[in-house]
């Protein structure tokens, strides 16, 4: 069955994003995302968080979504850019950046894959007012890449390369996204690890441990590897 | 006749297209039957929405995923085919085709030097793409197939050893869909394929092949390998992880497993999780220069999988394939 699909709530958030239209955002929402997005990962981030080099835009004033994404993108002849599939890249390794950048950029959405910690969600993003949004899948790369109704501009090109520029994107129902982390801090992914722990247990019941050992191996089921 | 090297290059330029774009009919199909048995409702919308992702992704000529993953090549030769140039110009034309595709679909060029992280942006360079290759007794033609796998997630290796058993080899095979399945790294519901003996090397080459290059549905031809496929496409889908790691069932959508012969102490394994998109497409190039496109790529035949010294076909196993 779709069992149950019909209980997720639907809904669409405008871009740049209201602070009362974020606190309306639970776990497990499905959103969707009208108006002006930007992409930025590690390239961004070292060179404005790290060196201090000022933002090529007033970012503030243009979008306050982050979406960590390098868009494969191709130059047509008259100067503008083709986007064909879209597709988010893993967050939590960008976890570190967070506290400055949203300080810097005034960022309040962070759309990605698989989400960060729920320890960074309450640690970082409750204080600055922000949530997280998953893209799904994964790999929606068409139903995103047809969300892309434009390139606005690119900014940062030349210095990071067209995967790390800085991309300045007008979207129209643009997703589908789930809430993973809301402004409570929440968390969808460990919510759902929380459940697995017990059906673990019972899988794993009975099975000998191999008899060569792994240095670094983790032997409990809880952890996770990233 | 000779088979034109411009055949070879053309075929294979329309195969990176359709693998990154057309969801093969027999993995839709078996992520279709997932869902009606699917009760965990986020799962149950993840696949969902992957359905309407491989609809817009045909209707659009869009890659279903902008992470094209590391296209390369399998290909298989008909001992009696006969190639314009020989195998120097085939690896030229599959060579000229990556780079072509990468520019006309647009795939992402994603073949960096592993120290420099230098791009020639056309995923072509040292070693790149792969080919590996087979051969068919009696045959006249050449298949090739594209299969375009993501590299970061969702595979591992590991010495075991005969005293661990099945146990082990559950346990090894729950400990990578566990890792990997968590936040939906390993982008399931995957085809797992499992690479059982061999050398270590062939463990990790047979493992991949299972997973990219037989269809959901395949069965290994020993009825004791074909029972552990099934026993395993069960296990996985116990562990109560879905899509993304959502709670639910869907985790492996077939799990196929290639046995080798290894050495008297060791049983080497290799878990291979082919994703969400599991982008393959496959061409067989005739001697008359025909080319006839399909999505099973065909590739472990009765030949490949010999226990003998010398290949004598039994009458009805030589037409059959995997």
């Amino acid at each position: 069955m779709v069992a149950g699909t019909g209980k997720l709530r639907k809904l669409r958030l405008k871009a740049p994003a209201r602070p009362e239209d974020l606190a309306a955002l639970r776990i497990g929402d499905v959103v969707h995302l009208d108006g002006v997005i930007y992409t930025g990962r590690e390239g961004v981030y070292r060179r404005a968080v790290e060196e201090g080099v000022p933002l090529p835009l007033d970012l503030a004033a243009v979008s306050n979504v982050n979406f960590h994404c390098s868009p494969a993108a191709a130059r047509e002849p008259d100067g503008s850019y083709r986007i064909g599939a879209v597709t988010a890249t893993a967050s939590f390794r960008f976890a570190k950046w967070m506290e400055r950048w949203f300080a810097l950029s005034g960022a309040r959405v962070i759309v990605g894959k698989g989400g960060m910690s729920g320890e960074d969600y309450r640690r970082l993003f409750r204080p600055a007012g922000a949530v997280y949004l998953t893209t799904v899948g994964y790999g929606t790369g068409a139903l995103l890449g047809r969300g892309v109704k434009r390139v606005r501009s690119v900014h940062w090109l030349e210095e990071l390369g067209i995967a790390q520029a800085l991309w300045v994107l007008e979207v129209e129902n643009f997703g589908p996204l789930l809430v993973d982390g809301d402004l409570e801090g929440n968390s969808l992914f460990e919510r759902e690890n929380a459940k697995l722990q017990a059906r673990l247990r019972e899988v794993y019941d009975g099975l000998r441990e191999p008899a060569l050992k792994r240095y670094g191996e983790t032997t409990d089921r809880g952890d996770e590897v990233v | 006749m000779t088979i034109p090297a411009d055949r070879i290059r053309e075929t294979a330029r329309e195969l990176m297209a359709r693998a990154a774009i057309d969801i093969p009919e027999d993995y839709l199909a078996g992520v279709r039957a997932m869902i009606a048995r699917e009760k965990g409702e986020l799962s149950a919308f993840v696949l969902e929405a992957m359905l309407e992702n491989w609809q817009a992704a045909s209707a659009d000529r869009r890659p279903m995923c902008a992470d094209t993953g590391l296209p390369r090549y399998y290909v298989k030769i008909g001992n009696e085919a006969r190639i314009e140039g020989g195998m120097v110009a085939l690896e030229e034309a599959l060579r000229r085709a990556t780079a072509e595709a990468t520019r006309e679909i647009p795939l992402r060029p994603n073949r960096v030097h592993p120290l420099a992280r230098t791009d020639h942006d056309n995923n072509v360079g040292i070693f790149t793409p792969e080919i590996d290759y087979s051969f068919e007794p009696g045959a006249d033609w050449i298949d090739v197939t594209t299969v375009h796998k993501g590299g970061l997630f969702g595979t591992d290796w590991r010495m075991l050893f005969p005293g661990d058993g099945r146990d082990g080899i559950r346990r090894f095979y729950l400990d990578t869909l566990i890792a990997f399945g968590r936040r939906g790294l390993a982008c399931q519901p995957v085809i797992v394929g499992i690479g059982l003996g061999g050398s270590k090397d062939a463990c990790m080459v047979l493992g991949k092949q299972a997973a990219c290059l037989r269809v959901v549905g395949d069965r290994h031809p020993d009825p004791e390998v074909a029972a552990l496929e099934e026993e395993l496409t069960a296990l996985g889908n116990r562990i109560g992880m879905g899509a993304m790691g959502f709670s639910g069932s869907s985790m492996v959508v077939d799990c196929h497993v290639e046995v080798a012969y290894t050495h008297t102490g060791g049983m080497p394994m290799s878990v291979h999780c082919f994703c969400l998109s599991s982008r393959r497409a496959t061409a067989r190039i005739h001697a008359d220069g025909s080319v006839v496109f399909r999505t099973d790529p065909a590739w472990f035949t009765p030949y490949m999988r010999r226990e003998t010294v010398a290949w004598s076909p039994a009458p009805e196993s030589s037409a059959s394939s995997a």
